[in-house]
């Protein structure tokens, strides 16, 4: 009876109105090979003050980032979440409302996404954006859907540099034969390769039949690639330019309109939804306005009621799967809109000045934890070229010792990149991806965290 | 609006009227009072070919998409490409300034096919 | 403009929309500030590489006092399952327990990264095997994912697993069989899955046309995909000979588990004959819409299926403790991660809240309720299909339509007036002028009987006063809205003041 507010005597009320003497007569529709005779089994529900306690002891049995000195990101990133995000995610008007397909009743959430998609659209530069995927993995996949529907072209061309688990995610629909994947093969300096030759970039695009060329940018080694060179190559045989991105590097770093990206993704996680075990995530999507047409998801945009109010209404539907069926241009329909609403928050609550410091205070970390770990003698650079606040340093010994050393010092000492090509490779040579270790560094670390940090590594 | 008996109708509720061998497209008045509000519109181009039954374009309103279907064969020799900016005119004046494409048909003949005004009016009641 | 009889002055702010975010605060307003930075820092153009911004994104600038008020304006103008009843057929707006909430907000929980050593997450990983094993027992389908964000993308996700074991049989397939009825996720995750939707007609009762499924159902059909109940809201009792003929062709029979809350702890997918399923956690257990999501669509599948499925999966050691594991011919990944473990963390709760005997009086007063509102409104609406009813029924607008030119789009819209969410309106396509009903077990009979009275008033005013009910919404923020002009003139963005030519 927990959430079932009818009482016994008005069942019985309504039996009578229905016309049967028990619920049971509503059921026999059901064939009796299929209806249940006996009860699930499954353990008997309990009152509010033992599953408070009982959920209270599951998540006690985790040692959550706050517990130690984090250093992990890989895609996913331990940024602050600023208070102002859940007083207002918790507004009931906002999470326990339906879809806004009655705009009339839904201003809220309407409003609040034309916000997050106008936020989208500042940060990434380009003209137009949805209002949520599920995730950066997914947005991604559906960009390269889009691009095969935008040229009419069949293959995608994936750089090895791009997350191991967005790579696996893309070749697990490409099965479906809607793209051919293709990667081209090599990582060089921890960056996408353009070199010539047979297996470069610009060899991989003769033939004219690649959709778009698909590229992460801070990559997966947290390193910057360069996208003006990519797009060039790209654009030349008519390829679209899709490029995945940090949206909080983005208060601070170019975004990749000015490289001409047709269509941009990413994985909104550090805009105010916290890491929460890898998911609910946010999936970014942002394209141009020649495009539109083509993108997946739903939008909202601005008109006027007929007293000539402003007024926020779902749009562009003909596009989705509730009518365009098999002709959609993605099958998706619940999104993540709630996360979207934190990612506007997020925003608003920072600000110009606040995202750029945050991204700002992050870079400027991991390069100092960076110089401090290689200068300990234990890690070295297996590159040198520009990044963010992730990078990646060679370990002299065993990673996952290293690690399991860290932890209980009180350290999540970043991530092992052999853990992670375990499922996909990067295409980074076999043995250092053995000893690559990923740091991340955000705004919630501070100096003395990273020296003492650096100081049981010596140690070690 | 009545449907005017100067040409001839499909089943896909298209209208198709013969100049010499240039025909004229448009969708019938009843088709734009089902599809509501004319959204967008997807055109071929001039120099295209079409062929009777098949799709030449799409019209949306806002909660739908129909195929548009040539009634003719031929090759589409002008587009109605101002009805992009002026979107209203199929529902207005369907039958006139909504026309959408010309075809210099390639069979005369297939015009025998169709309905003329009476028989698509009693098509389209008894649908 | 709206004459405004309640003596609000002229210039008080309006109901509707007011400024847009960018549009309050100054260039100097400020909320939260990133914190100093304590290390050394050379230009940041430099460590970019010369990638920094030459301007800064145009975001908003206000204070936090700005941000609540903004945001408690935007929520006044929203209607959520607190406000009132949503009788959405197919969507199960059933209530959203606060428990739930605080639960997934435990630090120790919202803490947690993925990549964390598994020793450190053994209380997620624990929760995530027993919200698995639960479904397993519900579905009657012992193969559990998680990882599918929605129920489109757990369609999906089953059809990869089809794919999979029809490959593996060495017998590819090309062609999805859907009935009319069916869910627009349904052909469209066939179409993403590379395959060809066939379209069947449902029979005069609703139901799947059996003769019809037969005659489709050849060597290229990798599956058939059903809700059941049904979207016209009946349990097809046809299911058995239904799955036994699909399988006979060698295909996989799918159930879309939207309308899982009908049968809750009376009947399960698994021994109908189904081979995979999806359940909504945004549906039947409990988990918030927020507005348009997130929710969850874990897909549950036989044995047979289970070695394909995504990974990884949540796994219960038999020495004890949690981990991660792959199956042995999985598919891959369908996305990041292990799914959208903040939701799944409010099922779980849903689930040992209610117990089995919880799970089933749900799906009990469920379909009594549906029952009871069919009862209370069929005399003055056209109700087309069955005696009775599960969880859901669907009605028509058509007489009200013929009779006084009064559509179901009008009178959703005075149902607004009368502090209702309407219910789903054009769905599905069956059903001219369609209006399905799913009240959901738990509304009160008060608020039952309040959605049919105020339904009924309606058809009396579309009799009485067709022009009023044409006219609805009057009472809610915005009046109807010009979704034609949206449509055609797409305004999908602000634009900054300085902003050059797009």
């Amino acid at each position: 009876m927990r959430y079932t507010p009818v009482a016994c005597e008005q069942r019985e009320a309504m039996l009578r109105a229905v016309g049967v003497s028990s619920v049971d007569e509503l059921f026999e529709v059901v064939p009796a090979e299929v209806r249940l005779t006996a009860p699930l089994d499954l353990p008997d529900g309990i009152g509010e003050i033992e599953l408070a306690s009982h959920l209270s002891a599951l998540a006690s049995a985790n040692t959550p980032a706050q517990g130690l000195v984090s250093f992990l990101g890989a895609g996913c990133y331990d940024h602050y979440v600023p208070s102002v995000v859940d007083h207002v995610l918790t507004k009931p008007e906002f999470f326990t409302a339906y879809t806004p397909y009655q705009p009339e009743v839904s201003q809220g959430t309407l409003q609040a996404i034309y916000e997050y998609q106008s936020m989208i659209c500042a940060l990434t530069g380009m003209d137009v954006a949805n209002a949520s995927m599920y995730d950066g993995a997914t947005a991604f996949v559906e960009a390269a859907f889009m691009a095969a529907r935008v040229t009419k072209r069949h293959r995608v061309l994936c750089s090895p540099t791009v997350h191991p688990e967005w790579q696996n995610t893309l070749a697990t629909y490409a099965e479906s034969g809607v793209v051919e994947l293709a990667t081209f093969p090599a990582v060089e300096d921890g960056l996408t390769s353009l070199s010539d030759g047979a297996r470069g970039l610009a060899a991989q695009l003769v033939g004219g039949d690649v959709a778009a060329v698909l590229v992460q940018s801070p990559n997966f080694f947290g390193n910057l690639e360069d996208l003006a060179a990519i797009s060039r190559v790209a654009h030349e045989s008519g390829a679209l330019l899709v490029v995945a991105t940090d949206p909080v590097l983005l208060g601070i770093m170019e975004p990749p309109s000015a490289y001409g990206a047709d269509i941009v993704v990413g994985e909104g996680q550090g805009l105010g939804s916290g890491m929460s075990y890898g998911g609910p995530g946010l999936g970014i999507f942002a394209c141009r306005t020649a495009n539109v047409r083509q993108m997946p998801g739903r939008i909202v945009g601005r008109t006027v009621d007929v007293d000539g109010n402003r007024a926020f209404v779902l749009t562009l539907s003909t596009r989705e799967q509730h009518i365009r069926r098999e002709k959609a241009t993605s099958n998706i329909c619940s999104n993540h809109a709630l996360n979207a609403l934190a990612a506007g928050v997020a925003l608003a609550a920072l600000g110009q000045e606040g995202l750029a410091g945050i991204a700002r205070t992050s870079i400027a970390k991991a390069h100092y934890l960076r110089e401090r770990l290689i200068a300990t003698g234990r890690f070295s650079a297996p590159w040198d070229v520009p990044f963010g606040y992730e990078f990646a340093l060679s370990y002299d010994g065993d990673v996952g010792e290293m690690q399991d050393e860290l932890l209980s010092r009180g350290y999540l000492a970043g991530a092992s990149v052999a853990d992670i090509e375990a499922e996909w490779p990067t295409g980074v040579d076999e043995q250092l991806a053995e000893r690559l270790v990923l740091f991340a560094v955000t705004e919630k670390r501070t100096r003395a965290e990273m020296d003492a940090f650096a100081t049981e590594v010596a140690s070690l | 609006m009545a449907h005017p008996s100067d040409r001839k109708y499909s089943k896909d509720h298209e209208w198709v009227s013969l100049d010499g061998d240039v025909a004229t497209v448009g969708i019938s008045d009843f088709a734009q009072s089902q599809l509501g509000d004319v959204v967008f519109i997807e055109l071929p181009e001039e120099g295209d070919s079409v062929s009777a039954d098949e799709q030449f374009g799409d019209i949306e309103s806002v909660k739908s998409v129909s195929e548009l279907v040539s009634p003719v064969s031929g090759e589409i020799v002008e587009v109605n490409s101002g009805l992009v900016d002026t979107l209203e005119t199929v529902n207005t004046d369907p039958h006139g300034a909504g026309w959408m494409i010309k075809v210099r048909v390639s069979d005369a003949g297939e015009l025998d096919e169709l309905l003329t005004a009476e028989e698509y009016d009693a098509f389209i009641t008894e649908g | 403009m709206t004459e405004r009889l309640d003596h609000t002055p002229s210039v008080a702010p309006v109901r509707g929309p007011r400024s847009l975010i960018f549009e309050l605060g100054a260039p100097e307003s400020r909320c939260v500030e990133a914190p100093a930075i304590d290390v050394p820092l050379a230009s940041v153009d430099a460590l970019l590489g010369g990638r920094a911004r030459t301007e800064p994104p145009a975001l908003p600038n206000v204070t936090e006092l700005e941000i609540m008020r903004h945001y408690a304006h935007l929520a006044s103008m929203n209607f959520g399952v607190d406000s009132g009843m949503y009788p959405l057929g197919s969507c199960t707006m059933k209530y959203n327990p606060r428990v739930n909430e605080d639960a997934a907000r435990l630090p120790g929980f919202t803490g947690l990264h993925p990549y964390q050593p598994e020793e450190t997450a053994q209380g997620a990983l624990e929760l995530m095997v027993g919200l698995s094993d639960a479904l397993a027992e519900i579905s009657g389908l012992p193969g559990i994912t998680l990882q599918p964000a929605a129920g489109a993308h757990g369609e999906l996700t089953a059809l990869m697993l089809f794919r999979a074991a029809h490959t593996a049989a060495g017998d590819p397939r090309k062609k999805v069989i859907v009935p009319d009825t069916a869910h627009g996720t349904n052909p469209a995750s066939v179409a993403m899955c590379g395959w060809e939707v066939v379209t069947i007609p449902s029979d005069a009762r609703g139901l799947v046309d059996v003769k019809a499924l037969k005659a489709a159902l050849d060597g290229d059909v990798a599956a058939f995909m059903l809700t059941n109940p049904n979207t016209v809201g009946l349990f097809d009792p046809q299911i058995l000979e239904i799955t036994e003929a699909v399988h006979a062709a060698g295909a996989f029979a799918y159930c879309d588990g939207a309308n899982l809350n009908a049968i809750l702890g009376k009947a399960r997918p698994g021994d109908m004959g189904f081979d995979a399923l999806h359940i909504n956690l945004h549906k039947t257990f409990s988990t918030p819409h927020g507005g348009g999501g997130p929710g969850a669509g874990p897909v549950c599948a036989t044995a047979e299926l289970a070695p394909y499925l995504p990974g990884p999966l949540p796994v219960a050691f038999e020495a004890g403790g949690f981990g991660l594991g792959w199956p042995e011919y999985s598919i891959g990944r369908v996305r990041s991660f292990y799914g959208n473990f903040g939701v799944i963390v409010r099922a779980y709760a849903y689930v040992r809240a209610l117990g089995a005997q919880g799970l089933t009086e749900v799906a009990e007063q469920a379909v009594l309720s549906a029952n009871y509102l069919k009862v209370r409104l069929q005399d003055a609406f056209d109700v087309p299909y069955g005696a009775t009813c599960m969880h859901e029924f669907v009605m028509s607008g058509g007489r009200q339509k013929r009779e006084h030119g009064v559509r179901t789009l009008d009178m959703a819209k005075r149902l607004l007036d009368y502090g209702f969410h309407p219910p789903t309106v054009y769905f599905p396509l069956l059903v001219d002028e369609a209006l399905m009903i799913e009240p959901t077990e738990t509304e009160p009979l008060a608020a039952l009987d309040a959605f049919a009275d105020a339904m009924l008033a309606i058809a009396r005013e579309a009799a009485d006063d067709p022009e009023l009910v044409k006219g609805a919404p009057y009472t809610t923020p915005v009046r109807r809205l010009d979704e034609a002009g949206a449509a055609r003139n797409p305004d999908l963005r602000w634009t900054p003041p300085s902003h050059g030519i797009r």
